[in-house]
């Protein structure tokens, strides 16, 4: 299996786990060599249970991990520069982002997505308050802190204080339009193109587009900035 | 939880485990072939109350409410369960040992 | 023309997509969605019946009062159409 972990083969380990952090910069979480818990227990239960019964196989559910793996905000990325190098495109996208996310070669099963775009005076936030609903066919899994409970109660009461948080402060005359995603469809934000990019590639254009740009809580790096953020 | 108070909003990230990754991936299987819903999940999730937020992590919830939608479904019996997690224990004292990889 | 909906302010125990926050507020229809499984009945693994799904535009000055930040910033929030009530213009 791709995503085997090698329990006794500790100098394996350590070679990947320089200083505890992961090649993105997060700690890993303990896995192979904390001691098991009941909800480990749980899960290898339930997993070699629903493969014995015939309901999935150990290879479908490799293969459903590298699928998820390969999702990442760079998909996302791909879409925003499109819309801002292709009027048709970003009309297109306003319209039916999932099926414009469909057209550039996504797989992005059956999400129903909407994008909501920025503007010189309104700008969009994503939250979840009942559960964790993200665009994650299209963005991969969502930030640890998009599923706090901090994030979920306040994003809806205090959005401006949130964003100060995320070191964003947003001048009075901007409208803040908080998108719930109660129900059926996900959220995707389409941040404004940043001043000074008129000779950038679409290629170029996509590294200035991060995550937290895509969610609300961040905007598009600029071309000065684009070389050194992280 | 919509509107409630609440501190800051914790920033850290952490990249998922073998076993978290594992979950996800039986929560989108068994939804795709129609063995519960994610309003199934959602349900278990919310009934488990308020709490089990603070105590438990998120796939440790989402793992849990995949079990309980499976069980009410009828895919396997708690007795089922219950023998493997068993079994399971007697494995190793280690994720690693206990899954076989 | 802009229609004016309320969400019901129903309090059952279970599983229900519209936010607890949201109940008795009103709001503007934004657009429809158009109709999807009613998650009462999905999240107790019954046949559901299709319904409609709006989505609904909220001022923070109608959700938090004086407490709102800013009151004319807005939540959009995605509710049943079995959750809503309309709401004539020229109610008080």
């Amino acid at each position: 299996m791709p995503h085997d972990h090698h329990d006794h083969d500790h100098d394996h380990d350590h070679d990947h786990h320089h200083h505890g952090l992961s090649p993105s910069g997060h700690p890993y979480r303990q896995d192979d060599d904390a001691p098991l818990t009941y909800w480990q227990r749980m899960e290898i239960a339930v997993r070699e249970l629903l493969i014995e019964k015939g309901v999935t196989t150990a290879a479908e559910i490799a293969g459903q991990i590298d699928l998820m793996d390969s999702r990442s905000p760079a998909n996302g990325a791909a879409v925003v520069a499109r819309a801002w190098t292709d009027p048709a495109f970003k009309s297109r996208l306003l319209d039916n982002a999932g099926d414009a996310s469909r057209e550039m070669g996504f797989d992005i099963g059956p999400l129903h997505l909407i994008a909501v775009e920025n503007t010189a005076d309104t700008h969009n936030l994503i939250v979840c308050t009942l559960c964790s609903c993200y665009p994650r066919n299209l963005l991969g899994l969502p930030p640890d802190w998009y599923k706090t409970r901090a994030y979920r109660s306040r994003a809806v009461r205090e959005p401006r204080a949130v964003l100060t948080e995320f070191g964003l402060d947003l001048p009075d005359s901007t409208t803040i339009r908080v998108h719930d995603s109660t129900a059926d469809m996900r959220y995707i934000v389409l941040p404004a193109r940043p001043a000074g990019t008129e000779d950038l590639t679409e290629a170029e254009l996509a590294e200035l587009v991060t995550r937290d740009c895509m969610i609300g809580t961040g905007l598009p790096r600029t071309p000065q900035t684009g070389a050194t953020a992280g | 939880m919509g509107g409630d108070a609440a501190g800051p909003v914790p920033m850290e990230g952490h990249d998922f485990a073998l076993w978290e990754k594992r979950v996800d991936a039986l929560m989108v299987l068994c939804s795709s072939k129609g063995h519960f819903t994610v309003d199934g999940l959602r349900r278990a999730l919310e009934d488990m109350g308020e709490d089990a937020f603070e105590k438990h992590s998120y796939y440790e919830r989402w793992i849990a409410a995949v079990n309980q939608n499976l069980v009410e479904g009828g895919v396997y019996t708690l007795e089922e369960l219950a023998t493997r997690m068993d079994e399971i224990a007697a494995r190793g004292a280690t994720y690693g040992e206990a899954a076989r990889g | 023309m802009v229609k004016r909906v309320r969400v019901r302010s129903l309090m059952p125990p279970g599983h229900v997509r519209a936010p607890a926050y949201l109940r008795g507020k009103t709001g503007v229809i934004e657009r429809s969605l158009g109709a999807f499984g009613n998650p009462e009945q999905l999240a107790y693994g019954l046949p559901a019946e299709k319904k409609p799904l709006f989505r609904v535009r909220f001022t923070m000055a109608e959700l938090w009062g004086d407490q709102a930040e800013r009151p004319a910033d807005t939540l959009d929030a995605e509710i049943y159409g079995h959750w809503l009530e309309e709401v004539p213009d020229h109610a008080p």
